[in-house]
C-alpha cells in the first residue's frame, strides 16, 4: 500500500514538473564532472560506479529507485507486484509489461525481444558479465508477446526485483549488440562506447577515460524533456578539485562524489557558486569487535578462530562500555560534516527496514561506561591508570585502513577509551592490503588479527537480507575457507541463524521488515558485536543555477538527469 | 700578536689534528650555519618537550581547541583534533631526526665496509660487488613489506610497538640504502691502493688491517661524508613514505612525514600545517648537506690549511 501511495506521488510530481521547462533542449548545455573518468558505457562489462552512472544517461532498466529507495517504473507503466498479479503466487516468476510506442534513440521500437536478448547477453557463460549476481536464480527470460517479458526463477524468490531494476542492469538494443555475445562482448568497442538507448540523452562522442559528449535523445518518451540540448561529462581529477570546479570557479554544473573534510566544505560553500547535496544510503562506518582471540601467542591457524573466544571482548558489558564511551556526534562533526550522521544501526535505511528505536548509543556516557567496566570486574588495582583483571591488562589493538578521517577517528576513540582506563594500540594498514583479501597477508580485515577494527560497508539495492545473512556462524572467515567470509567479527548465535532462515522464506514485505529490524538489533544494541558509528552519505556538488537535482543513493546519481534544468 | 710573531714557531703549543679540522670547518660559512641550524633543530626536538608539557585534557576539552590560529598559548596553532602543533612538531622531529641519523649510520657503516673490502681485496671484489648489484636490483617496497610482515609483531612484542617499529624501520632503511656508498667507496679505494704511500706502507710490512684504517679510510672520508649527508635526507623521506603506506609507526605517533601528509588535505585552509613540517624537513636536509660539504673540505688534508 505504501508503495502505491509513493508511486501516485511520483506520478503527481511528474505531472507538475514540466510547467517549469516546457521545451526539449531549451536550456542549452550542462557540464558534469566525475573525478573518476568513465572507461565504458556498458555496465555489463564494468562494475565501476562511474561507468554505471554515466551509462544511465543513455540506457535504462525496466524500473529504478527514487531517492527514498522506492521502486519507480521506467520502461514499464507499473511495477509488477503480488497484488496486481505481475508476480506469480508461488513467487517463481515476474512479468513486466513494456510501455507501448517506446522507441530507441535510432527510432526503432523497444520490444520484449530486447529484454530477452539482454538477459542472454549477461548470462552467457563466456561473457564474464559484471552484473551476473543480479541474474542469480533466473531460470529463463522469455517474451510472451512483443510488449511482455516473463522472468522465471529456479525457486521461489521473495525479492524478484533484481534483474532490470536499477541502473546496473539496463536494457540493451538487440539489433546493436547481436554480434557481441559471449567472448565477443569486450571486442565490440563501438557498441560499448556508444550504446543506443532509451534514456534522455544519446552519445555523440566517447573518449575513453576522458570525456563524453551527449545530446538530447529526439525519441525520448517525454516530448518536453530533457531540458538540456547537450551534455559534457568530463572525467578525472580528485574530490577536492572537482568540488572546487563547481563551488568556487563555476566551470562545472555538477560534480560527483565530492567527499572532502568538513572545514573545506564550509570554506568552499563561501565561494557562493554552488552548494553541496547529500543523500544517505546504507554505508555505515562501524567498529567490529573480535569475538575470537587474536593473540600472536596462539599457533597460526588458530588465531582469530572460534576455537579461542576473546579473553576480554567476550563479555557483553565490556562491549557495551566501549560503545558508550564514544561520542558519535563529535565524530560526524570532525570527519564528515554534511555527509554523515550518527547512527546505532547496521541497516540505517531504507526507512521500512531501519530500526527507529535503536538510538541509545547516540549519547556518550563516560561515567556509565566506567561503571559497567567496574561491574564486569575490570578495575585499576595497581594504580597505573589502566584497568586489569586477574593480572591481565585491559589492552586493545585497534586497526583500520590508512585514510585521514579514519586516523582522526582512531585518535579520538583512543582518547575516550583511555579516559575509561583502557590501553589502546593503534594500527593503520594500507587500504589495498586491508581490503585486499589476500589469505597470505596477516593484515586483512577478514583475518582480523586485532581486537577491534573499523571500516565501512553497505549493501547493494534496497533489500538487506543478504547483508544480514553475512553474520551467520558458517560465514566466519577461517583457515579452511581461505580466510574468506563476511562474518568478520565471528558472531555466532543459533537464534540469529534461525531468524535468517525464516527471513529467507518470508515474502510479505512488512514481516520481512520486522524480522530485519530484529536481526539488526541483535547485532547492534543487544550484543554490541558491531558498534555502528556514522551513517555515511553521498556528497556531491551542484551549481546554484542547476535545478532539479535530487541526490539518489539507491540508483544512479544521474537518475533524474531528464528533469534537470537551468534556473533563470 | 707582536709577541707570538717574535717567538720562534717551535714554541707554539702543538695543535691537534681535530683542532685543524675545526679551524678549516669554521671558514666554511654555509657549513657553520648548517651546524647551527641542525643543532638548534636537535635541541628543539630533544629539550623542547621538557618546556612544553602535554596538556592533560579529556577529548571533550581538547576538541574545543581545534583549528586555533597561532597564538601565545599555541605558537603553531592547533590541528583538526585540537592537538598542539608545536608539541607535535617536537615529537615528530624526534622520530624523524633519529630515524634519519640511525638509518644513515647503518647504511654508511655497511656501505663503506663493503666498499673498502671490495676495493682492497681483489678476491672479494667480484662476490661483494655482485651482491651490491643484487641489492640494487631488489625492489625496495616489496622487500620492506615482507620485512614488516615477518618481524613487526615479534619486535613489537619484545620491545613495545614504538621501539620495535623504530628498530625495524631504521634497519630496513639502512639495509636497503648502502649500495651507492659501497660503489663510490670501492672506486676510490681502487685508485688509492695503487698510490705510493700505500705501496710504501705495504712494503714495510704493514698488515692490511692497519693500511686500511690508517691510510685508506681517512682518504675516502670525503665521499663517505657526502653519501652520508644524502643518506639522512633520503632516510627521512623513506620513513614518511612508509608511514604513508601504513607500514611505519602507529598512526597516533607523529613524525614530520606524517604531519606533512596529514596537512596536505587542508593545505588551502591551514597552510601552516604543511609549511612547518615541510620547512623542518627541508632545513634538516639542507643543513646536513652543508655540514657534509664543510666536513669534506675540512677532512681533506690537501685542502686544509690553504
Amino acid at each position: 500500500m505504501k508503495m502505491k501511495a509513493a508511486l501516485l506521488g511520483a506520478v503527481a510530481l511528474a505531472g507538475l514538473a514540466p510547467a517549469a521547462y516546457a521545451e526539449r533542449g531549451a536550456d542549452g548545455h550542462v557540464n558534469i564532472l566525475y573525478s573518476q573518468a568513465p572507461s565504458t558505457l556498458n555496465p555489463y562489462l564494468s562494475s565501476g560506479t562511474k561507468d554505471i552512472e554515466n551509462a544511465s544517461l543513455v540506457i535504462e532498466p525496466l524500473a529504478g529507485y527514487d531517492e527514498k529507495g522506492v521502486m519507480i517504473p521506467r520502461l514499464v507503466d507499473e511495477i509488477p507486484t503480488l497484488e496486481n498479479g505481475g508476480v506469480a503466487e508461488d513467487q517463481k516468476s515476474i512479468t513486466w509489461k513494456i510501455k507501448p510506442d517506446l522507441k530507441w534513440s535510432d527510432g526503432s521500437p523497444v520490444t520484449a525481444d530486447d529484454v530477452v536478448f539482454t538477459a542472454e547477453y549477461c548470462m552467457h557463460p563466456e561473457g564474464g558479465c559484471a552484473q551476473l549476481a543480479k541474474f542469480e536464480g533466473v531460470e529463463k527470460v522469455e517474451a510472451v508477446d512483443p510488449q511482455t517479458v516473463k522472468i522465471s526463477f529456479k525457486e521461489a524468490k521473495p525479492n524478484p526485483y533484481l534483474a532490470f531494476v536499477g541502473s546496473t542492469t539496463p536494457v540493451l538494443q538487440k539489433a546493436q549488440f547481436a554480434n557481441c555475445l559471449g567472448a565477443a562482448a569486450s571486442t565490440c568497442t563501438e557498441q560499448n562506447f556508444g550504446p543506443i538507448g532509451t534514456g534522455p540523452f544519446r552519445v555523440v562522442e566517447f573518449k575513453t577515460n576522458d570525456v563524453i559528449q551527449l545530446e538530447a535523445n529526439p525519441e525520448y518518451r517525454d516530448p518536453a524533456k530533457p531540458a538540456f540540448a547537450t551534455v559534457t561529462v568530463k572525467g578525472g581529477g580528485d574530490a577536492a578539485s572537482a568540488a572546487r570546479a563547481v563551488m568556487e570557479t563555476g566551470e562545472f554544473d555538477y560534480a560527483w562524489n565530492t567527499q572532502i573534510p568538513p572545514e573545506l566544505q564550509q570554506a568552499m560553500e563561501q565561494g557562493g557558486k554552488g552548494e553541496f547535496v547529500s543523500g544517505f544510503g546504507t554505508l555505515v562506518e562501524r567498529i567490529e569487535m573480535n569475538m575470537t582471540d587474536p593473540s600472536p601467542d596462539l599457533p597460526e591457524g588458530e588465531r582469530s578462530t572460534a576455537k579461542h573466544p576473546h579473553p576480554i571482548l567476550s563479555d557483553l558489558k565490556v562491549r557495551q562500555a566501549l560503545s558508550m564511551a564514544i561520542d558519535r556526534n563529535l565524530l560526524v562533526e570532525i570527519g564528515y560534516g554534511n555527509a554523515g550522521r550518527p547512527t546505532c544501526n547496521l541497516v540505517p535505511a531504507p526507512e521500512m527496514y531501519a530500526s527507529t528505536d535503536n538510538t541509545g548509543c547516540l549519547t556518550q556516557d563516560i561515567e556509565g561506561a566506567k561503571k559497567l567496566l567496574d561491574e564486569a570486574g575490570w578495575t585499576d588495582s595497581d594504580g597505573d591508570g589502566i584497568r586489569d583483571k586477574d593480572g591481565k591488562k585491559f589492552s586493545l589493538l585497534y586497526q583500520t585502513s590508512v585514510n585521514p578521517v579514519r586516523q582522526d577517528f582512531q585518535a579520538l576513540i583512543k582518547g575516550w577509551w583511555n579516559e575509561i582506563g583502557i590501553e589502546v594500540e593503534l594500527k593503520a594498514v594500507d587500504g589495498s592490503v586491508f581490503f585486499g583479501g589476500d589469505a597470505g597477508s596477516p593484515d586483512t580485515f577478514q583475518k582480523f588479527y586485532a581486537d577491534v577494527e573499523m571500516y565501512a560497508n553497505n549493501f547493494d539495492g534496497t533489500d538487506p537480507e543478504a547483508y544480514l545473512a553475512e553474520h551467520t556462524c558458517a560465514k566466519a572467515p577461517r583457515p579452511d575457507t581461505q580466510w574468506q567470509g563476511e562474518n568478520i567479527n565471528r558472531y555466532c548465535d543459533p537464534a540469529y541463524d534461525a531468524m535468517i532462515a525464516e527471513l529467507g522464506k518470508t515474502g510479505d514485505l512488512e514481516k520481512r521488515a520486522e524480522l530485519a529490524k530484529k536481526l539488526n538489533d541483535m547485532l547492534t544494541k543487544e550484543s554490541m558485536t558491531i558498534v555502528p558509528l556514522v551513517d555515511r552519505g553521498r556528497l556531491s556538488a551542484r551549481s546554484k543555477t542547476l535545478g532539479g537535482v535530487v541526490l539518489n543513493t539507491w540508483d544512479s546519481e544521474l537518475w533524474n538527469a531528464s528533469d534537470w534544468y537551468r534556473m533563470k | 700578536m707582536t709577541e707570538t710573531a717574535a717567538s720562534p714557531a717551535a714554541l707554539k703549543p702543538p695543535r691537534s689534528q681535530w683542532r685543524d679540522v675545526w679551524d678549516q670547518f669554521r671558514t666554511h660559512k654555509g657549513a657553520l650555519l648548517g651546524l647551527i641550524v641542525l643543532v638548534s633543530l636537535v635541541l628543539f626536538v630533544t629539550i623542547g618537550p621538557f618546556f612544553r608539557d602535554a596538556p592533560d585534557l579529556t577529548i571533550a576539552q581538547q576538541i574545543k581547541l581545534r583549528n586555533k590560529p597561532p597564538s601565545w598559548e599555541f605558537p603553531f596553532g592547533t590541528d583538526q583534533l585540537g592537538r598542539d602543533m608545536l608539541l607535535r612538531m617536537m615529537e615528530g622531529g624526534k622520530v624523524s631526526i633519529s630515524v634519519g641519523l640511525v638509518a644513515m649510520l647503518i647504511s654508511i657503516t655497511l656501505g663503506s665496509t663493503v666498499g673498502v673490502l671490495a676495493g682492497y681485496f681483489k678476491r672479494l671484489d667480484g662476490p661483494l660487488m655482485r651482491m651490491t648489484d643484487l641489492f640494487l636490483a631488489l625492489p625496495l617496497l616489496p622487500l620492506l613489506l615482507v620485512m614488516v610482515m615477518l618481524f613487526r609483531e615479534k619486535l613489537a612484542g619484545a620491545l613495545g610497538p614504538e621501539a620495535g617499529t623504530f628498530l625495524l624501520i631504521v634497519s630496513a632503511i639502512g639495509v636497503t640504502s648502502w649500495m651507492q656508498a659501497a660503489r663510490i667507496v670501492r672506486g676510490e679505494v681502487l685508485a688509492l691502493k695503487e698510490r705510493e704511500f700505500v705501496l710504501a706502507a705495504r712494503s714495510i710490512g704493514t698488515p692490511p688491517r692497519r693500511v686500511i684504517l690508517r691510510h685508506v679510510l681517512p682518504n675516502v672520508m670525503s665521499p663517505i661524508m657526502v653519501a652520508a649527508t644524502l643518506g639522512i635526507a633520503s632516510a627521512i623521506i623513506t620513513e614518511s613514505a612508509l608511514s604513508f603506506l601504513g607500514l611505519g609507526f602507529p598512526p597516533d605517533f607523529p613524525t614530520w612525514g606524517r604531519l606533512l601528509y596529514d596537512g596536505v588535505e587542508q593545505m588551502q585552509l591551514f597552510p601552516a600545517r604543511v609549511i612547518w613540517p615541510g620547512l623542518a624537513i627541508s632545513l634538516t636536509v639542507l643543513s646536513v648537506n652543508y655540514i657534509g660539504d664543510g666536513l669534506r673540505d675540512a677532512l681533506d688534508p690537501r685542502i686544509r690549511g690553504r
